[in-house]
């Protein structure tokens, strides 16, 4: 037997192969052979080692044992060279031990759910939403069965009243108040209704509670039913949410096999039927008035309030609607007291609130939070900051309805007060957050064109007033605004939130009445200087090449779709304005920062 | 089954409860989140690879699935718990992954540490 | 009830609760300008015009729909209010067309009054406007949705009023449309062309087909003789096209002026109301007698008809198989008048007058030629016969007043009262009565078939046979009473239905506005003239008399059924 002074072993098992042992032996054979070494170091194919295959292919060397993972073919040479020839090891390829479970962060140790409260959010994400058994594992129904048994419906009234909670719909109202009315409205046919037609844009809470637990909000419904004294309930869900009417057909159907639904629950003389009613996907219906006319099976248009669906809601009985996350909450308040909702949050609104953060955040996704926590924390405790490190210029908060707080407020605690005391409105929960390159003119006109194409088009000043203010945006980002257009804008504002007919009109001016306040000067370059401080409105960039910096390399030139460049090589470039279409190729592909956008 | 009254209600309760603790005293337990902000992400690609892979080796587990925790931009996200262990969030997780979280982590209780987010546990 | 106490522009009113803010302010003087608005039938506070400051309220409130509560303060005219109503009114105008020169509603526009009072004197906010095609389809209502306000009164009075439901909001924002359902061609739609539409519409966006090209192209041809017929609601309700007050009797005057116009002979459509109450008198009695099919429901009325077509096409069985006067009219001028005269009735050019817009789809129906010729050429609205006078300087009331032409012009008072609700059905009790008993009727007013409630019934001794009628108009109202002769719960033998409410005075053919106040004013008036005249009773008419003598030989008889009786076409509800 010929004496070898190294052996490699290389993995065969069927794990390592198919992640290419095969080939770094071959590399191997071939790179030995090539150094001259295929006397002296000798390849040998071993059978797995159990309980590393995901760090396959594996190669140890011996007489040292070094342990090799994931090892690629053009990794061989590396080996081979460093290792055999010079002795020395290559540590990146080594193994490491695996942490230990207690090495890895918890939940609670992460920026991400640092300050997240989860209450309404309690079993998003934990169990099973389509196994009510997993829900009802987690106490789910037992909030029921106490009011069943234990309360009559005024106390669970009072419970609700006293726990501080309100509407988490956009208004505020206080939930319990809205319940009472409804229960002393006389009349032996009352309806409780979910509002789940969620429309913001960006905003998508109710979706994910409705995806991910929707036995807590049909819970909270028989508990709003009960204590209201209705026995039939509607969840007005939008069409666009298939996965979320999944679920609750799939959770409406167990629950009714368990008779958590239906005659007389738990032999308690209670009774609850719950519908699904698919909205066909109009912005207006999240609109309670707009809402119940679609389940009528009328267009969904607002009317004038009062009377007030407590009075007079669907097919003319008194009605209650409440959105998803306030009843995503009841059965948490009922089951641990109102005292103890009422702990979290600030005087004013209690507990805590979900947001849907979007936009130039590094952590988009869904936070639950207690009320009273400042936009700051969020944004950049829980949000992990501005995408690449870019500047903050503002949040867009509560979708269509709300609007824009700029940096300077980025204390502002978030609860339904302040925000609107900001210009701004608590909504459903959008949260969209904006860094400098965002042209606030520009987003103005975004939201302005949603509700105008959203409008119901029964009130004139929703209609013809949000169609007149959103031409006036489009003409400043086209840099054809005149001076009076900021004075028009501010005048139609004020008449359509003072004139129209429903919250939805009232709240369509606020993101263009809040960008006015906070971001005039944006408005005024687009008018008086037709220069875009962000550089987004197309029509108001102008490129031009810096003579100074240009090597005439060439790069803008072949980049440039237009053929709007020319220059000798090694020559300054030049763009003819006339051609240029401003779609920002050249200043993408300029290494030397030549290229100049104003 | 209906429940007729809240001994009804009690009695599964309770039953769940025991039958939830002696299966993860048991098996080893997948969870994949299904919500939109999963399935848009490729969470029904990754499910179909992780109960592919299960049945490649032959492996015990149960595989569930859950809706959005809220970390939508790490989506797909794949909880693994072994018996009696804690529950591991892994993110991003494409197909290609599942097979590293199965051998690794779900054989041999190696967790994946480029891909786990954290430890889970209820906030 | 209750009363509250509210202040308004600093006076302080007591007023029922319940009370509207527009109202409560009516009753100081405050008058509040509105546009949707249209008391008991459009009342949604839609348009923004009629916004008030309400102390403690987060927006102005609409004063036509909000209610007064106890110590409720409003202000009507602060600048802060008159900035808002201004610029939702501007809004308005700058999605509108601006033609109001050359506009069917030129002064008597509520939109223009609107601007006016406003004091607008430009419209700041310039752009796109609402495009749509004018639909020219249905032979009686043209809409034009640029001129279109959206503020709702047509589908308010055609699903609420009507139940038809024609018409419907479509698309939203901006291009909010108001149309048939997916913007389909009125004439394809079960729209029944009874035009009250056309009748609330506060703008031109909604109006009658303008005939009187054709009627001034007729007046010019030699070769042709042209008669015209006035329908029995037209006599109280023309004088208001052209400035006298509602309810003004202007029979007399309206002959004078059609003869000034140029018409051949002057002929009244009250004549064939008369023939009518002897066919259908007698088709009642017949089908008494004979078990037929009960009860029979009147068939004046070509927007019930209509109606009764696509929605109770099984009910047809009961619809009395008698045309409407203007038919019977026009069938006798081409068939019993020219041959009395011995005209070709193919030079005859029959003209009708009518409070109607359905009329001119009546006229058009194809069974409608058994003179051998279409046997009403051209139905006009009121409203455009006040325009062809305005056109020839012909001002109604300073005309003189004349008498119709014999013998078509000849009626009784029974025909008179066909223009309002229950006048048919109490025309045809004065003749079924003394035709049953032989006897001379006492007292010919039978009064409880009169006025606007919706549904009227009651049980009328005729001998010995108790004769139970009921009485609706509006289709609305119709409805009621459908349904219960469909469920089999309706023991009627006679129903009278008009489309309209109030009946033709009240019809989508008459002056514009005609409201409550208004049709009550014509109520009142045609009874005046019934009144007023000899002859109150059908069979009493010396000239369907001789009608019956020298061509038709008895009621019911071969040539009136010829020409006098109809079928009908089941038409279903359009898919």
């Amino acid at each position: 037997m010929q004496l070898v002074r190294a052996h490699i072993l290389v993995c065969g098992g069927t794990e390592c192969t198919s992640s290419g042992s095969k080939q770094v032996q071959d590399a191997l054979a071939k790179e030995l052979e090539k150094h001259k070494l295929d006397k002296e170091v000798k390849i040998v194919e071993t059978d797995c080692h159990d309980g590393f295959c995901e760090m396959g292919p594996l190669v140890i060397v011996y007489p040292e044992g070094t342990f090799y993972v994931r090892v690629k073919a053009e990794d061989v040479p590396e080996i081979v060279e460093e290792h055999l020839l010079k002795g020395r090891i290559v540590s990146r390829l080594l193994y490491k031990a695996p942490a230990t479970e207690e090495q890895i962060p918890g939940y609670k140790e992460t920026d991400f759910y640092k300050k997240q409260q989860r209450v309404a959010l309690r079993n998003c994400g934990i169990i099973n939403p389509e196994v009510i058994q997993e829900y009802i594992a987690r106490d789910g129904y037992g909030s029921l069965e106490k009011v069943l048994f234990e309360m009559t419906p005024e106390q669970v009234i009072d419970e609700i009243k006293r726990s501080g909670l309100r509407g988490r719909g956009g208004g505020g109202f206080p939930t319990g108040m809205k319940w009472e009315f409804c229960r002393r409205s006389p009349g032996d046919m009352k309806y409780i209704i979910c509002n789940a037609d969620e429309g913001d844009p960006g905003a998508f809470m109710d979706r994910s509670v409705l995806e991910g637990d929707p036995h807590s909000v049909i819970e909270g419904m028989a508990i709003g039913a009960y204590a209201i004294g209705a026995r039939e309930g509607y969840i007005y869900c939008r069409a666009e949410y298939p996965l979320a009417i999944k679920r609750l057909k799939i959770a409406i159907a167990q629950a009714e096999e368990l008779g958590l639904l239906g005659e007389n629950i738990l032999g308690s003389g209670f009774s609850f039927d719950l519908h699904i009613k698919e909205g066909a996907g109009a912005f207006v219906c999240g609109e309670e008035t707009a809402l119940m006319a679609s389940i009528e099976g009328r267009r969904g248009m607002p009317r004038v309030r009062p009377p007030f669906p407590a009075q007079s809601g669907l097919w003319g009985k008194p009605s209650n609607i409440n959105n998803v996350e306030t009843f995503a909450n009841v059965p948490v308040i009922i089951k641990r007291g109102a005292e103890w909702f009422a702990s979290m949050g600030t005087e004013k609104s209690k507990g805590t609130k979900v947001f849907a953060l979007t936009g130039k955040v590094n952590n988009t996704g869904l936070v639950e939070v207690p009320m009273g926590i400042t936009l700051r924390e969020i944004i950049f405790d829980i949000g992990g900051g501005i995408v690449g490190g870019k500047k903050f210029k503002g949040v867009q908060i509560g979708g269509p309805s709300g609007g824009c707080i700029p940096a300077q407020l980025i204390d502002t605690p978030v609860d339904y007060e302040s925000l609107i005391a900001a210009g701004a409105m608590m909504g459903s929960g959008g949260l969209v957050v904006m860094d400098e390159t965002t042209c606030m003119v520009d987003l103005a006109r975004f939201f302005l064109n949603f509700t105008q194409s959203e409008s119901c088009g029964k009130c004139t000043p929703c209609r013809e007033g949000t169609k007149r203010m959103l031409e006036i945006l489009t003409r400043i980002c086209n840099g054809e605004g005149v001076p009076e257009d900021i004075e028009t804008l501010e005048r139609l504002g004020r008449v359509i939130k003072n004139t129209a007919l429903c919250g939805l009109g009232n709240t369509a001016p606020n993101p263009v009445l809040s960008t006015l306040r906070y971001f005039r000067h944006e408005y005024e370059a687009h008018i008086f200087e037709k220069r875009c401080p962000a550089h987004v409105c197309t029509a108001l960039l102008v490129y031009s090449i810096d003579e100074e910096k240009c090597t005439g390399c060439g790069r803008c030139l072949r980049a440039c779709p237009a053929g709007a460049i020319t220059g000798e090589k090694k020559e300054p470039h030049k763009i003819d304005p006339e051609k240029c279409i401003k779609c920002g190729s050249c200043f993408d592909v300029c290494k030397q920062g030549a290229i100049i956008r104003l | 089954m209906k429940l007729t009254s809240r001994e009804d209600l009690k009695k599964l309760r309770e039953e769940t409860k025991a039958l939830v603790a002696a299966r993860s005293a048991e098996e080893t337990k997948i969870i994949v989140g299904m919500g939109t902000c999963g399935i848009a992400a490729g969470a029904g690609e990754v499910m179909n690879a992780i109960l592919e892979e299960l049945n490649k080796r032959n492996i015990k587990a149960t595989v569930t699935q859950t809706g959005c925790i809220g970390m939508c931009e790490k989506e797909p996200l794949v909880d693994v718990q072994r018996p009696g262990g804690n529950r591991f969030t892994y993110g991003k997780v494409k197909p290609s992954d599942v097979p590293r979280i199965i051998s690794g982590h779900v054989l041999h209780g190696n967790i994946v540490e480029d891909l786990v987010v954290a430890r889970f546990e209820e906030v | 009830m209750a009363l509250v106490t509210v202040t308004i522009d600093g006076q302080k009113i007591v007023v029922e609760e319940g009370t509207t803010i527009l109202d409560a302010a009516q009753k100081l003087g405050i008058k509040i300008p509105t546009l949707c608005y249209l008391k008991d039938i459009n009342e949604i506070g839609a348009c923004r015009i009629c916004v008030v400051e309400v102390k403690g309220a987060r927006t102005f409130m609409p004063a036509c729909v909000t209610k007064v509560t106890e110590g409720m303060e409003v202000r009507t005219n602060t600048p802060a209010v008159i900035e808002a109503r201004k610029v939702v009114l501007e809004l308005i105008l700058a999605n509108h067309p601006m033609e109001c020169l050359t506009c069917v509603r030129n002064q008597n526009c509520e939109l223009q009054k609107l601007a006016e009072q406003f004091g607008i004197k430009e419209v700041r906010y310039e752009g796109a406007k609402r495009e749509y095609p004018i639909d020219d389809s249905s032979p009686a209502i043209i809409r034009d949705p640029r001129k279109c306000v959206l503020c709702q009164r047509c589908i308010a009075v055609c699903s609420n009023i009507q139940t038809v439901d024609a018409l419907t909001d479509q698309k939203r924002g901006f291009d909010t449309l108001i149309a048939p359902a997916f913007n389909e061609k009125l004439a394809n739609m079960e729209c029944v062309q009874c035009g009250q539409c056309s009748l609330v519409c506060p703008t031109a966006a909604i109006q009658e087909v303008d005939d009187t090209d054709k009627v001034w192209a007729a007046l010019a041809d030699p070769k042709k003789y042209v008669v015209v017929q006035t329908a029995p609601a037209t006599r109280v309700q023309l004088g208001e096209t052209m400035g006298m007050a509602p309810g003004s009797i202007v029979t007399g005057k309206m002959v004078a002026g059609l003869r000034r116009l140029g018409f051949d002979k002057v002929f009244d459509t009250d004549f064939t109301a008369d023939l009518t109450i002897v066919e259908e008198g007698n088709e009642l009695l017949q089908r008494i007698k004979s078990g037929g099919v009960l009860p029979m429901i009147t068939s004046c009325c070509p927007g019930w008809i209509k109606f009764v077509e696509h929605f109770y096409p099984d009910l047809l069985p009961h619809v009395s198989t008698c045309k409407s006067p203007q038919q019977m009219f026009g069938a006798m001028a081409k068939t019993y008048y020219a041959q009395k005269e011995g005209i070709d009735p193919g030079d005859i050019f029959v003209v009708s007058i009518m409070p109607c817009t359905a009329k001119k789809f009546e006229c058009q129906r194809p069974e409608m030629k058994s003179s051998g010729y279409q046997d009403v050429d051209v139905a006009l609205t009121s409203r455009e016969l006040g325009r062809m006078f305005k056109q020839a300087n012909i001002s109604v009331a300073e005309m003189p007043e004349e008498e119709y032409d014999a013998p078509l012009g000849i009626s009784t008072g029974a025909g008179a009262i066909f223009g309002a609700s229950g006048g048919v059905m109490e025309a045809a009790l004065r003749t079924v009565y003394e035709v049953v008993t032989g006897k001379e009727l006492e007292n010919i007013n039978f009064v409880e078939c009169r006025g606007l409630t919706g549904v009227k019934e009651a049980t009328v001794q005729v001998g010995d046979m108790p004769v139970k009628i009921a009485i609706a108009h509006g289709l609305g109202n119709a409805r009621k009473v459908l349904d219960k002769v469909r469920a089999g719960e309706a023991d009627y033998h006679f129903i009278e239905i008009m489309a309209c409410p109030g009946g033709c005075i009240g019809g989508g053919g008459s002056p514009i506005p005609t409201d409550t106040e208004v049709r009550l004013k014509r109520i009142d008036a045609t009874y005046t003239v019934d009144e007023r005249m000899v002859l109150r009773k059908s069979h009493d008419n010396p000239a369907v008399k001789a009608l019956y003598e020298e061509f038709l030989e008895k009621p019911l008889g071969h040539k009136s059924h010829e020409l006098l009786h109809t079928h009908y076409t089941p038409r279903g509800i359009c898919e």
